[in-house]
């Protein structure tokens, strides 16, 4: 069987990778995929201590994790297209909406 | 063997990270982390989670990519226009990431023998069978699966009313 540390080491590079995807990419779709990168990289976590000390509840919270995922996704999507409506374009650096 | 599975799933899930990341076209990127989205299932399976994995499956490489691939398509994007210069705040987003992934390893490091120890394999396959997840779903935790359900009710309405072409 694998050690946990090297499901926790996986599960922070991933963690990282979404962390400058979401600081160095400009389209914010790609943003969002991020951010579903860095929900997974949380999840595994999650899974890797449930299964090592065999107590479920960590994977009832991945469950949930899932589905708020889905929700943010959802939202964050219609947002997405509500604003390229608006300015159409997807780069976060001409959404400018809230400044001064 | 186990090992052997580990390494493999786990180089194909960083490199299909970082092909996301680097990819101009969002599409490619989406395709890439359907890719990863399967490693990480994969790696659930490592781990004797066969639920979680199947619902990571359905959910994240089903319902969430597809919506995901439907906007873009939507959409019709095409890559954003390249930077004409340096700009330095890629390489402050660069050096932050690289931030927290030493805090990461940092606390990984000093907390290894604080690591509670494993239970068996035998054990961890029932720990994450459908049955014993189902369990515990609909007794103990029954009240935040109403409120999920709840939520997705919320969030579907939100979306609807947001991606309508007029709000009245």
């Amino acid at each position: 069987m694998v050690e946990v540390e090297w499901y926790l080491g996986l599960s922070g590079v991933l963690f990282m990778i979404g962390v400058l995807g979401v600081l160095i990419r400009r389209n914010v779709i790609v943003i969002l995929m991020c951010i579903e990168l860095m929900l997974n990289a949380v999840n595994l976590t999650l899974v890797t201590f449930s299964q090592s000390l065999g107590d479920v509840s960590g994977q009832i919270l991945v469950f949930f994790v899932m589905a708020v995922a889905a929700a943010e996704a959802a939202v964050g999507l219609a947002i997405v297209i509500a604003i390229f409506r608006k300015k159409t374009t997807v780069d976060v650096a001409e959404f400018t909406l809230f400044k001064y | 063997m186990a090992q052997i599975l580990f390494v493999v799933l786990a180089t194909v899930a960083i490199a299909a990270a970082l092909g996301m990341l680097i990819s101009r076209n969002p599409v490619a990127s989406a395709l890439w982390l359907v890719l990863e989205l399967f490693c990480i299932a994969g790696l659930y399976l490592t781990l004797n989670a066969q639920f979680i994995a199947v619902v990571q499956v359905l959910v994240y490489a089903g319902a969430i990519m597809v919506l995901f691939v439907f906007v873009i398509m939507l959409l019709n994007l095409t890559a954003l226009p390249r930077l004409p210069h340096f700009d330095w705040r890629r390489l402050v987003g660069f050096l932050a990431g690289m931030a927290i992934l030493v805090q990461l390893v940092y606390v990984l490091a000093t907390g290894l023998d604080a690591l509670p120890a494993q239970v068996s394999s035998e054990q961890s396959a029932v720990t994450g069978s459908a049955q014993q997840i189902a369990g515990e779903l609909f007794t103990r935790f029954a009240m935040p699966l109403e409120m999920i359900g709840v939520l997705l009710l919320a969030a579907t309405i939100g979306a609807v009313l947001l991606a309508k072409r007029k709000l009245t």
